[in-house]
């Protein structure tokens, strides 16, 4: 443990700490990193930790995140159980499985693997020895240390996280799952840094979990940068099931070269105050891009999606449609930005947020908006927010069905639009049971998580069996 | 006596809308209500029904011998209400099967029965949807989802079909059917026609009352019942026009 993070620390703390500990944390760094890390750091220490004073943050304030004491762990835990910690339970899904815990890859046996196909996947911190001048050729060419305080810090901080290479023409035979645990018996403060690569025309799955299977505070600042490639196309689901002391920063950066197609879905669970930072940039014509959305909040838990699509380039297609259900006191912002450049003619994009609010005291702050600097382009945005339809419970309740089954049926199928989405049938299976459970208020740490193993599972007390007909 | 229904008032927004109903159903009957637009007839229907938007200021309504307006509008269901909507409700995402199953097991467990199994649900769901014409098709798709009017309205007699109701109320269920689905729905509702059940059959024109029969047409204007008559009176309405009753009751001084 190399430092403590006190209640309502200032930015002095990191730059003190970055300072104390600069020699071990560059040691395995090329030295273009080292000094990414030492302007990143300079960045932050101007900025510091952004407040609900900007506009980007006006709705989520990160106070009661930092009135906690975290610790901070720059080096790896030894003595993991990595079979107990990791074995994935959902039935029929098929994947390469790769573990994190607290930030930190953990693996059986090797930390880096190279398939026979040439895919290599595994630690960045080893892969940072071992592939320097392909990690070189893209860490921190797309995530933005420049204006965003948080990336900022994990450029400077960060020691290891996932690492994924998929060569050109290469389509991985199977999907590739990241488990990301947090499992600490302190208040943990981590931040991690993933990196994948999709080379010209290849093909990826990726389900990239956040859990945590105990009730222990933690602050999680994850910067994921996903390059891909001429034609490539990923398939990438991000599922955040944590415990509702949590608080996570996720960054994800995606940079698509020409005819790139990426459809990206974010199910949020669970979680003590979730901001998902998705920036996509066009960086040729005919990239094609969805990204999905559903999130399903309670008690004082809060929400953050914001997505800013660049389309720089020509001929491209972008799409979001984001849902939520916001229950007692519960609040969520989605903020969607699209930016059409000056060239990017016959681009085409929509943006669509909608949210249920099932109490008086649960608020969302909504605001798609588009920025367009050309005339030949196709664009649309809507933002709903309002209450289960009555017309519609009145119709159900009139056939018999009871308020609360009826409830229960016409939230299932307003997220149903979102879920049915997801392409891995095993996974959707899953996810249905997920949030038939979640809507419930059923879904709890350690009893039903996407992946946690060593609990029987609980049967199902769902009435109303969508799967069985 | 299935139904009855004595001095009924109802308002919305505090605006009176029935204004002293007074009607009696038995078992075995089919009655026609008929009026011009705005009378309270859609009212009636949703205040049976138990739609929560209304107030009953004044009057009773018993059911099988119970206080009908005591009960909650998914009681009233499961006790054998049961409302052809004017205009079915679209539930993307809800699909028909998943729709019918719910509702089936809800009013079996009410009534103290297990639920119905997968393949015997199926099975009267097969049933029940030749009976109207149903597509298979359009069993699987969402609960009205871009169903053309038509396609609606039949989906409310399959549903009627499968809940076998002991009191049916079917709202306007022939506005905007062509001739072909006036007559499927029409067959459907006859085909379900016993000595235990009953109907209330809402309609503006006399068209409908071709296909089905009513044992009693009552015309409702300002929300009152003001005739009664056999299914002659639809016939007499159909020549003289709802002017005929607005000029008599006019006459009489009650409206206006």
């Amino acid at each position: 443990m190399e430092g403590v993070l006190k209640q309502n620390s200032t930015k002095e703390f990191f730059t003190g700490l970055y300072r104390e500990h600069r020699a071990a944390i560059t040691a395995g760094d090329y030295p273009a990193l080292t000094i990414q890390r030492d302007n990143a750091i300079r960045r932050f220490e101007e900025s510091g930790f952004p407040t609900t004073k900007l506009e980007a943050w006006k709705n989520t304030d990160l106070k009661e995140s930092f009135s906690k004491e975290y610790d901070i762990v720059l080096e790896p835990e030894q003595g993991v159980d990595v079979q107990k910690v990791f074995r994935c339970n959902i039935p029929h899904l098929d994947t390469a499985i790769m573990g994190q815990l607290n930030g930190w890859y953990v693996s059986k046996d090797v930390p880096l693997m190279e398939l026979g196909n040439g895919i290599i996947m595994g630690s960045l911190a080893e892969a940072l020895k071992k592939y320097p001048a392909l990690i070189e050729a893209h860490l921190g060419k797309y995530a933005d240390s420049n204006t965003d305080a948080f990336t900022a810090l994990n450029t400077a901080f960060f020691r290891d996280g996932v690492f994924i290479y998929v060569p050109d023409n290469v389509k991985s035979p199977k999907p590739v799952q990241i488990i990301n645990v947090i499992h600490h018996d302190r208040n943990l403060f981590l931040q991690s840094r993933n990196l994948i690569v999709l080379g010209k025309n290849s093909r990826l799955s990726l389900v990239h979990c956040d859990d945590s299977y105990n009730h222990q505070p933690s602050f999680s600042n994850v910067v994921t940068e996903i390059y891909l490639g001429e034609h490539a196309s990923l398939d990438h689901y991000k599922l955040q099931n944590l415990n509702n002391a949590s608080t996570l920063i996720s960054s994800v950066y995606f940079q698509m070269d020409t005819a790139a197609q990426l459809e990206s879905h974010y199910i949020s669970l669970n979680g003590g105050l979730l901001r998902n930072n998705v920036r996509q940039r066009f960086n040729g014509p005919h990239g094609d891009t969805k990204i999905y959305g559903i999130y399903l909040m309670d008690a004082r838990q809060h929400i953050d999606n914001q997505v800013f699509i660049d389309h720089a380039f020509p001929d491209c297609t972008s799409g979001e449609l984001f849902k939520g259900i916001l229950d007692e006191h519960s609040s969520g912002v989605f903020n969607g930005h699209v930016l059409v450049e000056r060239n990017a003619v016959r681009t085409n994009a929509y943006q669509s947020n909608k949210n249920i609010l099932l109490t008086e005291t649960a608020k969302v702050n909504s605001k798609p908006f588009l920025e367009i600097y050309n005339d030949d382009v196709k664009c649309s945005h809507g933002s709903t927010t309002g209450q289960l339809d009555q017309d519609a419970m009145y119709y159900l309740r009139q056939r018999g069905i009871g308020e609360e089954s009826a409830r229960m049926l016409l939230m299932y199928a307003y997220a149903d639009e979102v879920i049915s989405k997801i392409a891995i049938d095993p996974l959707r299976l899953r996810i249905e049971d997920m949030v038939k459970k979640r809507l419930q208020g059923e879904l709890q740490i350690c009893e039903a998580c996407v992946l946690h193993c060593n609990t029987p599972e609980q049967p199902m007390e769902f009435v109303i069996d969508m799967t069985k007909l | 006596m299935l139904l009855s229904i004595k001095n009924l008032h109802a308002s919305i927004n505090g605006k009176e809308i029935l204004k002293g109903i007074t009607l009696d159903v038995n078992q075995g009957e089919v009655h026609a209500i008929m009026g011009p637009n705005g009378t309270g007839k859609s009212t009636l229907a949703s205040v049976i029904a138990g739609r929560e938007v209304f107030d009953v200021t004044a009057g009773e309504v018993i059911y099988k011998g119970k206080n009908l307006l005591k009960l909650a509008v998914e009681e009233r269901a499961r006790e054998g209400i049961f409302l052809g909507f004017q205009y079915p409700v679209e539930i993307p995402g809800v699909s028909i099967t998943n729709f019918m199953r719910t509702a089936v097991n809800e009013i079996r467990k009410y009534k103290g029965l297990d639920p119905l199994g997968g393949g015997a649900f199926l099975k009267l769901m097969e049933e029940k949807k030749k009976l109207v014409e149903l597509t298979s098709n359009l069993a699987n798709r969402s609960v009205n989802e871009g169903f053309s009017g038509g396609e609606k309205k039949k989906n409310e007699i399959f549903q009627m079909a499968m809940l076998e109701p002991t009191l049916a109320i079917l709202d306007e269920t022939d506005s905007g059917l062509d001739i072909d689905a006036l007559r499927v729905v029409a067959n459907g509702v006859n085909k379900l026609r016993t000595k235990d059940n009953a109907f209330m059959v809402i309609t503006h024109y006399q068209r409908l009352l071709d296909y089905i029969v009513p044992d009693f047409v009552h015309v409702l204007f300002e929300g009152r019942i003001v005739k009664s008559g056999t299914k002659e009176l639809a016939l007499e309405l159909e020549e003289k026009g709802y002017d005929w009753i607005r000029k008599e009751q006019e006459g009489k001084g009650i409206a206006g």
